[in-house]
């Protein structure tokens, strides 16, 4: 077992790192910028270790630095996190060279997580499913119209070169594609220099459903059964559940054994997470790798019993896990609402500085992860996540009933922050029917609510 | 010349860039010409980056924050003269 761990990381996931590695009798150093000095992980820590000024980049993301401070400190391995170096196959290659463990899946696995296209492409020839769509470029409306007969109406035509939505056109049959195409083609064009065109099967109310799994060094892949993140805003995730109001048992099963397929396929150890994209007839498709651990791990962990941060540390240990497929149940339900230091008044407009009261909230099945503290100062420098509430109840509408009770006595004043919001959302009639899709937030906040 | 002068601030606490990254040239330079809709920095506060515009045409007189400076809300940052 690992005996001594550096966590390259700050706020939240820091200390749920050290908690983690406290629990398992593993001594812990912490790393820390001039913003961070008086945080709780560094104060927690066994030894904690000035890394330089606030910006990322000269702290969290300065790979020298922190290799210096893993020498110093004599540590065998290095913890991530999430964020900053945690998908970044140099850094964990440097960690190698440096003869520390890095916990997280190899270089290599993180390389090719992190090259989605190839991937996903790689992937599509053994079998999974990926959203179908034409080979490559479509150079005419007759090209067109017979790849969207191949992968059926409606299709949605992207630009090759681009994205943000400029040169994409959704055509329910072949006359409005015909029409769209030129269109499409020459927003492209304009947009990005280039009016190469492809064309994909549009997916109609899609679901943002992702599959934890965890896999050890001795061959044993299993999942965690799924988290629902589809209640997100410009890609950003707000609210995630497990599991999914529209996941089945089937649907679990199958999406499941995908994900191991797709982890096996590219020799993936240690926790990892696959996207995938659901249909509302309940096709699936995957979407990518995330090579690191999740912010929203904590839902899974509710539901299933199974701490996925300790099972890190076992497999980056060399150990097996301590869990085989057949035993793992999703038991109740688990929600998680991100609080984040934004003003959603001004469009989540971030909303750094100095926190006044704060009044945490608590009873039964209720998990609060930050690294706030009363009089502490949120620094602009990072992400504007401050914390997460996380419940669980044994089923769906008790747990929104004790998220809304919790969030109803969290309190934390001097900053923005997104908690009027999400009391706003788990009031929604739509979110509580559980039928949403990712076009939710858009919808719930051109309505005014 | 009977010119004004506008000041840009900061809508928020942040660091302040001149470039859009470490390898592009400075937006502006003082004494430059400037449109009203031309961008002259950028503030970045909790990875969301805001683009700050000249808001009048004129000459840039004064950029009165280094790069990768911190600032805070309404802090002011560069001086157009208008005109």
């Amino acid at each position: 077992m690992l005996t001594k761990v550096l966590i390259a990381n700050r706020g939240e996931i820091a200390l749920r790192i050290l908690r983690a590695c406290r629990e398992m009798g593993i001594a812990t150093v912490a790393v820390y910028s001039d913003a961070d000095a008086r945080t709780p992980a560094v104060a927690l820590a066994d030894e904690a270790v000035h890394i330089g000024p606030p910006l990322s980049r000269k702290s969290y993301l300065n790979t020298e630095r922190i290799l210096e401070a893993a020498k110093e400190t004599a540590v065998d391995a290095v913890h991530p996190g999430y964020g900053f170096l945690s998908e970044n196959a140099a850094f964990a290659r440097a960690c190698e060279k440096a003869g520390l463990t890095f916990i997280g899946p190899s270089p290599e696995a993180i390389a090719m997580a992190g090259d989605k296209s190839t991937a996903r492409k790689t992937l599509a020839e053994l079998g999974v499913p990926v959203i179908p769509g034409s080979k490559g470029v479509v150079s005419s409306a007759e090209e067109a119209v017979a790849a969207a007969e191949a992968v059926g109406y409606p299709v949605i035509v992207k630009a090759s070169g681009g994205g943000g939505g400029r040169g994409m056109r959704i055509a329910r049959n072949a006359a409005e594609l015909a029409s769209v195409f030129s269109v499409a083609s020459a927003e492209a064009g304009a947009a990005f220099g280039n009016a190469a065109v492809y064309l994909e099967k549009y997916i109609q109310r899609p679901r943002h459903i992702e599959i934890q799994i965890l896999a050890d060094a001795h061959g044993h892949v299993i999942h965690l059964g799924e988290r629902e993140c589809s209640i997100q805003q410009r890609y950003q995730k707000l609210i995630e559940e497990s599991p999914s109001p529209l996941v089945d048992a089937d649907l679990r099963d199958r999406m499941g054994r995908t994900a191991v397929r797709v982890a096996r396929a590219i020799g993936y150890v240690n926790a990892g997470t696959m996207e995938f994209l659901v249909d509302a007839d309940r096709n699936y498709y995957f979407m990518e790798v995330n090579a690191r651990v999740q912010v929203e791990h904590p839902v899974t962990e509710m539901v299933t019993g199974v701490d996925i941060v300790a099972e890190q540390i076992r497999i980056a240990s060399g150990q097996a896990l301590s869990i085989r497929q057949e035993d793992v149940r999703l038991t109740g339900w688990s929600l998680e609402c991100r609080i984040n230091a934004a003003d959603p008044d001004q469009d989540f407009m971030p909303s750094p500085g100095e926190v006044d009261t704060l009044i945490l909230p608590g009873g039964p099945w209720v998990r609060v992860d930050t690294a706030l503290v009363p009089g502490c100062f949120v620094p602009p420098f990072y992400d504007s996540l401050v914390a997460k509430l996380v419940v669980w109840a044994p089923d769906r509408p008790a747990a929104i009933r004790r998220m809304a009770r919790a969030l109803s006595e969290f309190r934390i004043d001097g900053i923005a922050v997104t908690i009027p919001f999400h009391q706003r959302v788990v009031e929604d009639p739509e979110f509580r029917r559980g039928d949403y899709d990712t076009h939710f937030l858009k919808r719930f906040l051109q309505s005014g609510s | 010349m009977g010119e004004t002068t506008h000041r840009i601030t900061s809508p928020v606490m942040g660091t302040f860039y001149r470039a859009a990254s470490p390898d592009d040239p400075p937006f502006v330079e003082e004494g430059q010409k400037v449109d009203a809709s031309e961008v002259v920095c950028l503030i970045e506060s909790m990875k969301v980056f805001t683009e700050l515009r000249a808001g009048h045409a004129g000459t840039v007189k004064r950029i009165l924050v280094e790069n990768e400076e911190a600032v805070m809300k309404n802090q002011d940052l560069i001086e157009i003269e208008i005109g």
